[in-house]
């Protein structure tokens, strides 16, 4: 019973935590999100959502995070596939997270700095004859530049289940006539989706409120919900619409997450 | 061997990072037959089975297939099929779609697969067990499954990778069993990898006993229990009694400080030679009438019979088994017959542990 007791106490710092910056924020933002600008209780903030600007804007949202997600699909799934196969999985795999120890906004200003109008790009695009142009604050920059953040993001999960998956079960494919190809759409995608689907979620959902990366690198050209959420917050100074659109956001993030399901009932156990 | 032939290796060798572990190794495997390559881990006969179904290729020396050479011919191309030692049963599909699997890749039709997978299924006693999970299927159903798996796609030959390894002592005698009926009734060729000499014994035509990286002899679970060619073979296939000794002459040899009458020949005059007794040929005695005799040391209960382990005069271990009893520190006979001497070459650099 002692010992019992103990245990619990061991949960308090945590739980003091959980209370103060995880409940109550969403707590206040709900609450929040139910008042006007002077403070009084109103719907006209979710009403507003609604309205075609800021659906068109969620949209846009889904639709770059979309994106995002699927070009590091493409180039991530390979990279893990790829790296499950070499000799120095450590050193490659520790390549891979480095960039993550650079601080987000250090990052993003070195592409400012590559894609500028007299930056190494252009100078490349000069070189070989195609001639410099517009590449910051365009939609290809502000994919490109999240899809370099996001990658070890998709790569991570997705080399953990492929080096789960038994290399028994390919050669049973290839013995039973697979071809390679056969015997990676029947057999290594399926057992590897579970990795997939952590791997979309992990760049999805933080794809879907960027603010810091359309702003900097996108130039507000895109605006995303992210962005509204910020611009709410402290330019406007509307709290509540603000507020609606996290929650909004939270939602929907949500949904995503119950649908791609949690990514570890089936598959390869 | 007088069938048709359907496998032939030629001096194949098979290297991984400058580690021999098949070394210049040939042989031939006839169509409808059970073979058992027999070996302790790391002597060669998992490496053999994944040359054959093409997940790796011989460093040096060429294989046949009908008499034409297979390399470069990818696994998926091959007419022969594996049952893995781990089962490597796919998990994301049920019963009837791991069975299917071989069939769906070459594109057949769903009513010939249903029937073929049904066929399959009932072949291994799986009738009803279509939409199983894997998960919920015990170690001899997936076993059963990853054979049914095998064969539905009709292979020349069947490859089985230890695949009895995985079960209880009970279950695995059922198997042993029942592999070998399969085999007759599908008459395939079965090329069976195991460590367990009493499985090999009981289910082949023929055995290959491998030792590190090289075939040590080739032949009926008889001859290779009866006329063991070395040490080795000697001692991985049954508990034995090997003494080193002297070939006087043609039917007579001396171990064990005396000299007797055997039944082999051919060798030279004073040739060193091991001589193989096996346990259950030896007889208990009164000393006196005893040919050797040996000071009772330890005594264990078989069941089938009692296991008595002494020593001679000369201090060489004997291991007899008897169905009578004898007591821990007496004195008794051992009598045997001239057949029960099985003489071999002496190759000591090739002897086991």
């Amino acid at each position: 019973m002692m010992e019992r007791t103990w245990r619990n106490w061991y949960l308090v710092p945590y739980g003091i935590w959980l209370v103060l910056f995880v409940i109550a924020p969403i707590v206040f933002l709900l609450y929040e999100s139910f008042l006007d600008m002077d403070g009084h209780w109103t719907l006209a903030n979710y009403e507003k959502v609604l309205t075609p600007i800021y659906l068109k804007m969620m949209a846009y949202s889904f639709w770059y995070a979309f994106l995002i997600t699927l070009v590091s699909l493409l180039i991530g799934y390979p990279t893990a596939y790829w790296l499950t196969k070499t000799k120095h999985k450590q050193l490659w795999l520790l390549l891979l997270i480095l960039p993550m120890w650079v601080n987000l906004l250090l990052k993003v200003y070195a592409f400012l700095g590559l894609f500028g109008t007299y930056g190494l790009a252009n100078a490349l695009l000069q070189t070989l004859g195609i001639g410099a142009r517009q590449l910051l604050f365009t939609d290809f920059s502000f994919v490109f530049v999240s899809v370099y953040i996001f990658i070890p993001f998709m790569v991570l999960p997705i080399f953990n289940a492929l080096e789960e998956l038994p290399p028994s079960l390919i050669d049973a494919a290839r013995d039973l006539g697979a071809s390679a190809w056969t015997t990676f759409r029947r057999v290594v995608f399926p057992l590897t989706l579970s990795g997939v689907k952590a791997g979309c979620q992990a760049v999805f959902i933080p794809a879907l409120s960027l603010f810091m990366i359309t702003r900097l690198v996108a130039g507000n050209r895109v605006i995303t919900l992210g962005t509204a959420i910020e611009q709410h917050f402290l330019v406007t100074q509307d709290w509540g619409m603000g507020a609606t659109i996290a929650v909004v956001l939270m939602a929907a993030m949500a949904v995503i997450v119950v649908l791609t399901g949690t990514g570890r009932k089936e598959g390869s156990r | 061997m007088n069938g048709e032939e359907i496998i032939r290796f030629e001096r194949v060798t098979k290297e991984y990072d400058g580690m021999t572990v098949l070394d210049d190794v040939s042989f031939a495997i006839e169509r409808g037959k059970f073979y058992t390559l027999l070996g302790p881990s790391g002597c060669g006969k998992t490496t053999i089975l994944r040359l054959i179904a093409g997940f790796i290729e011989p460093t040096q020396g060429t294989i046949y297939f009908h008499g034409k050479p297979i390399q470069n011919v990818p696994p998926n191309k091959r007419q022969v099929n594996t049952v893995f030692q781990d089962y490597a049963l796919f998990p994301h599909l049920d019963v009837f779609e791991n069975v299917a699997f071989g069939l769906r890749v070459k594109k057949m039709k769903e009513a010939d697969i249903r029937r073929k997978v049904s066929e399959a299924l009932q072949f291994v006693n799986l009738e009803g067990y279509e939409r199983r999970r894997i998960q919920e299927m015990s170690g001899g159903q997936r076993q059963r499954v990853a054979i049914a798996r095998a064969i539905v796609n009709e292979p020349e030959v069947l490859l089985l990778d230890e695949p009895l390894s995985a079960l209880d002592l009970k279950l695995r005698t059922e198997m042993q069993y029942e592999l070998r009926e399969l085999q007759r009734r599908l008459g395939i060729t079965f090329i069976f990898v195991t460590h367990d000499q009493e499985e090999a014994l009981a289910m082949s035509d023929y055995i290959f006993v491998l030792n590190k990286g090289k075939i040590q002899q080739f032949g009926t679970p008889k001859e290779i229990y009866d006329e063991p060619v070395n040490r080795f073979v000697a001692d991985f296939i049954g508990e034995s009694n090997i003494l080193p000794g002297r070939m006087i002459e043609d039917f007579l040899v001396e171990f064990a400080g005396q000299r007797f009458v055997c039944v082999d020949r051919g060798f030279a005059p004073n040739e060193p030679v091991d001589v193989v007794i096996r346990p259950e040929d030896l007889e208990l005695a009164a000393p006196e009438a005893g040919q050797i005799v040996i000071r009772v040391d330890s005594l264990l209960f078989r069941g089938v019979h009692y296991e008595i382990c002494g020593y001679d005069e000369n201090g060489n271990e004997w291991l007899v088994h008897s169905t009578k009893k004898a007591e821990v520190g007496e004195i008794v006979g051992l009598r045997f017959e001239p057949e029960a001497i099985h003489v071999m070459r002496a190759e000591r650099e090739d002897g086991g542990e």
